[in-house]
């Protein structure tokens, strides 16, 4: 945490010592009070001066506004600080994440880096906050107290240094009994979170096995459990403010006792004894305060750990020193003996991979779950890098372009098709930004958009939500499809892109596609074989090897895998 | 406290000696923001908060207790500073005694002083008790000082009890509450989840029962010190000295009026920080889950740019918000300040002539501090209560929602069912005026399979609705082996049915759990055989943990298919005698497909079966077929006879075949726009 805040907290420097003088000068300012109210008791009141009152009276007048004054600059700057030091490590953190690559964003997993990059740079923000607005000013204060209280009056000063430590004492062993206690506690409440969210998400299945009262217990002692655990936290710090205040007040009685002896010896004014009991209040006060606050630091200490986890790893992926220049854009893939495999993994996912796609041509690659099929399409935009082997764009290794360069000759359709919030337009233009409406409409046209875009009321204009939530999944992929064919590429990668359309649908959108991508080298994913077995080369991934190549009829005359694919999904008649 | 707050004091615990003021919550941000957020406010506060109330009755006796326990320990807070006061009056007329001859009589002291021309000195000195010649009394100091480490001992044991037993009443209703509203989410109909989004129930669920555990915790006890204070506080102040106790309260109207003015400011900026902020981790959560396809399509710099821009605005929305609401502890600091020294100086004028003690000023110091804290703490107390209240109306809400009608009183028991279905003269519809099924007639005899197929959001889950009653029908009536559905309790009808759902639910636990979750106490045995029906037990015990693998929710170490196998497994091991299959092999491709087919093939012997799948190898063996459009039967009959009947069935069944299709179907419809 130290570390994130020097680095970052480096270029305020300047206004961060700005905000420590003004710290130092409101604990000067509030500390002379009680010194200008001793001196009313010892100068004014005991001998009766009235003048002397009502001029001490006013410059008691001149510090508090001083000590106002101080004060609101020093918000002014600490809470400018504070927010620039959050902006500042949420712009880096974002740069750093897109400058990842999919092995770096699996590592952290999207969710998590999702969370690092808002609720944790919160937290650590808000805790800079408070300490350059409240955690520091309470050591000037207490060492500002203890410096006056020595002035006034050295044995009685003796009472502080005996109070001090029982406090310490007594914070520290709290808060290590507390800090594991509120780990627990947020595990707990996480798993009871869990819990209901899982009884949401499967009311279905719950309802349908009638396991209602086996999800109540599971309910029930995830409950009990937070609970308990909760109780004890609280309890805990149910004893925490009275103990602290205790202490506090039980000080004041011994100064009193002793001061009472000095003034009564003549060793200390009547009117100090009362500054005193004022100082000892401000220092034990700052004490338990910058406690209080410090309670926040270990959440903030662990969000800063993750927030350094993600800016100190250096993304696997990046554009070439030297990048190939003026390769033609012809759209020609060739997979040569590539191997891959995950970082720290026995096993390569894929091996022995080679064949070429060439532009005219329709590729597909079929295989059961994890066969490798995904992955292999994601080495050819280096979302991966080959272990072995290369991968080559025309004539190219794809390490030795700049990946915007690769990128711009390929037409990806993913997965999950991602629809980014905007419009529908707004989408397809991410294709192309100078698409007109009517190239728009032609393409979705293809894509089999055309009916249900112009169902919506705003049309092209219609409003998608975050992630394309608010349109069905095969929606969705048409949207994604057009967003591909807007760009023109030499290459179309479609990743399992029809598997939420129905045949009819499929069909049409192939059909249309066809003639569309008829220039371009076509590589297509499915698990469908109505969606691959007109295509000019289908490849047959079997645990990450090539298990055939070839036409439909020639794979049906030479590949088993192929016609138990086959079998099971047009029966035995189609797989003969 | 007993003795003035330190001026600088940031926002922290507050309050005289024993009342609990708002504990440390870690990650919480930074105390005394709850006069600066924008409270949601409630329709209806009374209600809701008189009903939150009720939900304490069952503890009435240790809130009578933490309502006792906090009069005592305040009261003793109250008492300190005037003892501590009388203290100081000890010394003091021990210092000036010591000073007079003895044997001088207090009237002699006064008339010297009086001669000597010191009139205010004198004034003072009639007011004392003084015993000339003789020094500080030590003894009666210490009796006084004794009684004072007794009352803020006592003051501190009851401010502590007071919490202690809150602790327990506030948890303990905490847990009442989640598990009535857990057992409530039992009994809602499928309707009511099918109508609202899951993050608006989970939210009612987590942060409104927060937000109310937060503050029955905390605010309540806090606001009965905080006006107990307040009251005490006032009688002493006025027990002292009625013109410093006008001085004092001069501060009181001003400080509430700047708070509020801060606050209404500040709550403002607020809101513009949590709207920056939402957009902005909006924007986060876009870039970060559509990373690649950012990327594939050039979009970084756009990306970049976009963030960097609301991330300014955030900045600025959030520096403003933590300014102003910043401003309102050095304010009321200035506030304080200013009082102060008006009771010092006004008070310091009054003890020199005479018309107050030293100790009493004093005192009045004390009690001037002690005096903004708690109203500064009831008008935040008060915002938080406000939201508290929104929550507490969100939870209630769920709580009244309309339940599931009651079972039957005397429900008919199934001991073992043939699965033969009937249909007759159903009708239901989800919207009123929208007719789905209408009059609907269907046979399923014992051991037969129904296919429902039609394209993508057609409706085909409508029909498991109805037969598994997650939904009523409106009319006619479904009859297992001659038994009207609804003279059966919904869980022994249930319990006839085995089922696996398209979206694989699994839920954080071992493989062997959620394999047994479809029969209570299925030994090991059984679970494996099960497994292996499924085609899943080579992949489990290939897996390092085998059976005891922990699945989690975005669990990686199992792929969507394999998901699907263990749902599967599980409906293996209920062996039911009617099968529903949500398009259940469609995620699971190919290869593993092919054994599932196999296990399907076996699993649906013998057992009437509902599929509702896209295979249409599976459609064709079927006895029967319903097809579905727009959330209606629109066709029903065998494979062959659908054929033959020409409509939309056919066109279905042929377009998987087509391909290209022929030209017509090339025709790109006109353009709409």
């Amino acid at each position: 945490m130290i570390r994130l805040l020097r680095q970052k907290l480096a270029p305020y420097s300047r206004q961060l010592t700005f905000v420590l003088a003004l710290l130092l000068v409101q604990a000067v300012a509030n500390l002379y009070l009680p010194t200008l109210n001793a001196d009313i008791i010892n100068n004014g009141v005991l001998k009766g001066d009235t003048n002397y009152i009502l001029r001490v009276g006013g410059i008691m007048l001149g510090v508090t506004v001083l000590f106002a004054i101080a004060s609101i600059i020093a918000v002014y700057w600490g809470a400018k600080i504070a927010m620039s030091f959050g902006r500042d490590i949420r712009g880096a953190l974002f740069r750093k994440v897109e400058s990842f690559s999919q092995a770096e964003v699996n590592h952290f997993g999207t969710p998590s880096l999702i969370t690092r990059t808002t609720n944790d740079v919160q937290q650590v923000q808000m805790v800079v906050l408070m300490m350059v607005t409240v955690i520091i000013s309470a050591p000037i204060t207490a060492i500002g107290g203890i410096v006056l209280a020595l002035r006034l009056d050295v044995p009685l000063s003796g009472v502080i240094l005996a109070a001090v430590p029982v406090m310490g004492i007594f914070i520290g062993l709290v808060v290590r009994k507390a800090v594991p206690l509120f780990r627990a506690m947020q595990v707990k409440i996480d798993r009871i979170n869990q819990v209901t969210r899982e009884t949401l998400s499967g009311v279905r299945v719950i309802r349908a096995f009638d396991r209602t009262g086996y999800e109540e217990r599971r309910f029930d002692e995830a409950n009990v459990d937070l609970t308990q655990t909760t109780l004890r936290v609280t309890r805990m710090f149910a004893l925490m403010i009275p103990t602290l205040t205790a202490i506090l007040n039980l000080s004041m009685v011994a100064v009193m006792w002793f001061g009472s002896l000095r003034v009564a010896n003549h060793g200390m004014q009547m009117g100090d004894l009362t500054a005193f009991l004022q100082y000892v209040m401000q220092i034990l006060f700052a004490v338990v305060m910058a406690t209080i606050m410090f309670v926040m630091v270990p959440r903030a200490a662990a969000s800063s750990e993750r927030i350094q986890q993600v800016l100190e790893t250096e993304p696997t992926i990046t554009d070439p020193g030297s990048p190939a220049t003026g390769v033609p854009a012809r759209g020609v893939v060739e997979f040569e003996d590539v191997e891959f495999r995950y970082p720290g993994a026995e096993e390569p996912v894929l091996t022995g991979i080679t064949f070429t796609a060439q532009p005219g041509e329709t590729t597909a690659i079929v295989g059961s779950t994890g066969s490798g099929k995904s992955t292999l399409i994601n080495l050819i935009p280096r979302f991966y890098d080959v272990t072995a082997g290369s991968v080559r764009v025309d004539g190219v290794d794809v390490r030795q372009m700049e990946r915007q360069n690769l990128w711009r000759r390929l037409g990806l359709v993913p997965q999950k098709a991602f629809l980014f919030s905007g419009t529908v337009a707004s989408n397809l233009r991410q294709g192309n930004d100078d698409a007109t409406d009517d190239e728009l409409w032609r393409l979705l046209g293809i894509a089999q958009g055309r009916e249900f875009v112009a169902e919506m009321t705003d049309q092209l204009e219609a409003p998608i939500t975050q992630g394309g939530a608010n349109v069905s999944g095969g929606q969705r992929q048409r949207l994604a499809i057009a967003r591909a064919l807007a760009r023109r590429p030499q290459v179309f990668i479609f990743d399992d892109s029809f598997s939420a359309l129905d045949f009819r649908t499929d069909a049409l959108l192939r059909s249309a596609l066809k003639r569309e991508t008829a220039d371009a080298t076509v590589i297509i994913v499915a698990q469908r074989v109505g969606t691959i077995m007109h295509a000019d080369r289908i490849i047959v991934l079997e645990n990450g090897t090539i298990a055939g190549t070839g036409t439909h009829e020639e794979l049906l005359a030479t590949s088993d895998t192929y016609r138990e694919i086959v079998a099971s999904q047009l029966g035995e008649e189609h797989a003969s | 406290m007993s003795t003035p707050r330190p001026s600088g004091d940031p926002r922290g615990p507050a309050g005289p000696g024993g009342p609990p003021r708002r504990p440390v919550r870690p990650g919480g941000g930074p105390p005394g923001h709850a006069l600066m957020m924008p409270a949601e406010k409630p329709k209806d506060f009374k209600g809701a908060f008189g009903r939150l109330i009720r939900m304490l009755k069952p503890e009435h006796t240790r809130i009578a207790a933490v309502l006792a326990f906090g009069v005592v320990s305040v009261t003793f807070a109250i008492l300190g500073p005037k003892i501590l006061g009388n203290a100081t009056n000890v010394l003091l007329e021990g210092i000036i005694s010591k000073r007079l001859p003895p044997g001088m009589t207090q009237a002699q002291a006064v008339a010297l002083a009086k001669t000597t021309g010191q009139a205010n000195y004198a004034k003072m000195l009639s007011t004392m008790h003084l015993h000339p010649g003789h020094g500080v009394d030590f003894g009666v100091l210490g009796r006084i000082l004794l009684t004072l480490v007794v009352i803020f001992l006592a003051s501190a044991a009851f401010g502590w009890l007071q919490q202690y037993i809150m602790a327990g009443v506030a948890q303990r209703t905490m847990y009442r509450l989640r598990q009535r509203l857990d057992e409530k989410l039992a009994r809602l109909p499928l309707k009511y989840f099918d109508e609202h989004a899951r993050g608006d129930i989970l939210s009612r669920m987590t942060n409104d029962l927060d937000n109310i555990s937060q503050s029955l915790q905390q605010s309540l006890t806090q606001l009965i010190s905080a006006a107990l204070t307040i009251i005490g506080v006032l009688i002493m102040m006025l027990t002292i000295s009625l013109l410093l106790a006008a001085i004092a309260l001069l501060a009181v109207p001003l400080s509430f009026v700047l708070t509020m003015i801060i606050a209404k400011r500040s709550q403002k900026q607020f809101a513009a920080q949590w709207k920056e902020m939402g957009d902005l981790d909006g924007h986060v959560e876009e870039m970060f889950t559509g990373h690649n396809v950012v990327k594939v399509f050039g979009r970084q710099q756009e990306a970049i740019d976009r963030f960097d821009e609301q991330n300014q605005q955030l900045y600025l929305a959030s520096f403003k918000a933590q300014f102003i609401s910043g401003m309102i502890q050095p304010v009321m600091n200035v506030v304080g300040n200013l009082s102060y020294v008006a009771i010092v100086v006004v008070g310091g004028l009054g003890v020199a002539t005479g018309r107050i003690s030293l100790g009493g000023v004093q005192a009045f110091i004390q009690y001037s501090r002690q005096f903004t804290m708690p109203i500064t703490q009831t008008a935040s107390i008060m915002n938080v209560l406000q939201s508290t209240a929104a929550s507490a109306e969100r939870v209630f809400e769920l709580l009244d929602e309309p339940e599931e009608e009651p079972d039957v009183t005397e429900p008919v028991t199934l001991a073992r069912t043939q699965g033969q279905i009937t249909l007759s003269g159903v009708s239901f519809r989800y919207v009123p005026d929208t007719p789905l099924i209408e009059d609907l007639d269907l046979q399923v005899d014992a051991g037969a399979t129904v296919a429902i197929v039609g394209p993508t959001g057609a409706g085909k889950t409508t029909l498991v609705n109805l037969l598994l009653r997650f939904y009523e029908i409106d009319r006619g009536s479904i009859l297992i082996d001659g038994v009207d559905t609804r003279q059966m309790t919904r869980s022994a009808l249930r319990r006839l049915f085995g089922m696996v759902l398209q979206d694989a639910w699994l839920f954080t636990g071992t493989i062997r759990d959620n394999i047994a979750y479809g029969r209570e106490g299925a030994g090991d045995e059984e679970i494996r055989v099960a497994a292996r029906a499924a085609r899943v037990d080579h992949f489990t015990r290939a897996l390092p943990q085998g059976y005891d693998t922990v699945l989690d929710e975005d669990a990686t170490t199992v792929s969507q298919g394999e998901r699907q196998l263990l749902t599967i497994a599980r409906a293996f091991l209920v062996d039911p005698q009617i099968l529903i299959l949500d398009e259940a092999t469609s995620s699971v491709d190919t290869r593993t497909e092919v054994l599932i087919q196999e296990a399907m093939a076996e699993l649906m012997k013998d057992r009437t079966t509902f599929v509702i799948a896209h295979r249409l190898s599976t459609i064709r063996g079927a006895d029967t077929i319903l097809v579905m459009d727009h959330g209606r039967i629109i066709e029903q009959g065998t494979h062959e006879e659908l054929l033959e009947a020409h409509g939309f069935y056919n066109e279905l069944y042929t377009s998987q075949f087509l391909e290209p299709l022929a030209e017509d179907a090339n025709g790109i419809s006109q353009p709409a726009s």
